[in-house]
């Protein structure tokens, strides 16, 4: 008999139970061998399989073991942004929304372009609608913005020379040296912008999508943790943008371990170290595998990261992200059988 | 809906803070909540039992309903209650010249 399942693009196709299994085990199995980390055992597999062919559409965890749910992005996926629900909402009526519609249990404010460097601009006018916010919500309200080390360069309109472009001139201590000068504003930064939100009265900081421009982006993430738990009274969460750290410097070192190539559950060890309170890990899906395949290969991932982590770990469980199809529109049959997985099997502290 | 605690309506916020003040896996967060409330873990995720808990403590409700604490007033008696720091109330309580939570 065939059972309907997603491809990792999202198209509904049908497998056989045996091809399921088979689909589970070598995704496991190709996550174990990449981060030398162990696979899923035969029940583990036995037991997604199960989630994947309920029959019902949607699937829920059992009584008790339900998580929390953390925000990235926040408002950007209720207001005016193109790219999501583009709602004529204010920023505040967004944060009202997720708190008193939806039924969140956190909710985070954050500027239209979403990185460090132009919220940086209009920190203050964020930190007034943080405030507002602040006055009239009761679940924990975050602000949301990404390290995003690109827009430091020449490139995305920065002061530095883009690495890349030094690189393709042979230039390997050159581009080095612009990503540690790029770095060091970017910690500058997050730490100017972090200051304000606290004295608005923000209750955490969440650094989504971070290291997307490598272990340079990641140095100066780690660094600027350990200002913000100094020097603010703001929680950290930090949410990752690949499964695996880019080498783009490949020199760098945070406490005595370098950065290039960390795979998640060696992420999340330096995060917590810095004094984040909880991480959020990343592991990508392959539009050309099955969901099966993802799924198998993500929990895998994610079960090392709950093992090896002491802080909460609330992974990212979106488009193309720890098993769920890359589509713009998720299947709700795949993200509550993903989260499903992840919970009963991962053991994870939230979403 | 199928696997978040609910925010409000049940005890999410409240975890919620737990995980993010003290850095404590779900099951600790909800047992130190559970504590502080005096329930037991399961009922942190009934709708019904947190609804009539949080009316009882008066620590914000999902409904707007008159005369019960909304917003601000609501996390001061959160803080109290479940002894976590809320930055707002902190910063409230200051500007006010009251006495720190």
């Amino acid at each position: 008999m065939e059972i309907a399942t997603r491809s990792g693009s999202g198209v509904l196709i049908k497998m056989t139970k045996d091809q399921i299994r088979a689909e589970i085990e070598a995704g496991s199995g190709d996550a174990a061998e990449k981060a030398h980390i162990p696979g899923l055992t035969s029940d583990e597999i036995d037991q997604i399989l199960e989630i994947l062919t309920e029959r019902s559409k949607i699937v829920s965890v059992e009584r008790g073991r339900e998580i929390v749910l953390s925000r990235d992005g926040g408002v950007l996926k209720y207001t005016g942004c193109t790219r999501y629900a583009g709602s004529p909402l204010s920023k505040e009526q967004a944060i009202s929304i997720g708190e008193r519609i939806i039924g969140l249990d956190t909710m985070e404010l954050g500027h239209a372009d979403y990185s460090i460097k132009p919220c940086k601009a209009i920190a203050q006018d964020e930190a007034h609608h943080m405030e507002n916010a602040q006055m009239v919500s009761i679940i924990p309200v975050l602000y949301g913005a990404m390290p995003n080390l690109g827009t430091y360069y020449r490139s995305l309109g920065g002061p530095w020379p883009a690495p890349t472009d030094l690189l393709k001139d042979g230039k390997v201590k050159e581009s080095r040296e612009t990503q540690e000068n790029a770095a060091e504003d970017l910690q500058r930064d997050i730490i100017y912008v972090a200051k304000i939100m606290d004295q608005s009265g923000a209750d955490g900081f969440n650094f989504d999508t971070t290291a997307a421009a490598g272990d340079a982006e990641f140095y100066a993430t780690l660094k600027a943790i350990e200002e913000v738990k100094k020097e603010t009274s703001l929680a950290v969460q930090v949410g990752m943008a690949g499964e695996m750290i880019m080498g783009m410097h490949c020199e760098l070192d945070y406490k005595g371990t370098r950065l290039a190539g960390l795979w998640p559950h060696q992420q999340g060890v330096l995060v917590e170290k810095a004094g984040a309170s909880m991480y959020g890990p990343v592991v990508n899906t392959k539009t050309t595998k099955s969901f099966p395949w993802n799924l198998g290969r993500a929990v895998t991932f994610i079960k090392a990261v709950t093992r090896t982590v002491q802080i909460p770990v609330h992974c990212n469980m979106g488009m193309g992200v720890c098993g769920v199809p890359m589509t713009e529109v998720t299947p709700v049959d795949a993200v509550t059988r993903a989260a499903k997985a992840m919970v009963e099997i991962a053991d994870i502290d939230g979403i | 809906m199928s696997f978040g605690m609910g925010g409000v309506r049940t005890a999410g916020d409240l975890i919620a803070r737990a995980q993010m003040e003290r850095r404590l896996k779900i099951r600790e967060a909800k047992a130190y909540v559970a504590k502080k409330l005096g329930v037991d873990s399961v009922t942190l995720s009934d709708e019904y039992a947190m609804t009539e808990l949080r009316k009882k403590l008066d620590i914000g409700l999902i409904m707007a309903l008159t005369g019960y604490a909304k917003g601000l007033a609501a996390k001061t008696r959160i803080s109290k209650t479940c002894d976590l720091k809320i930055n707002s109330v902190t910063r409230l309580l200051e500007k006010a010249q009251l006495r720190g939570a």
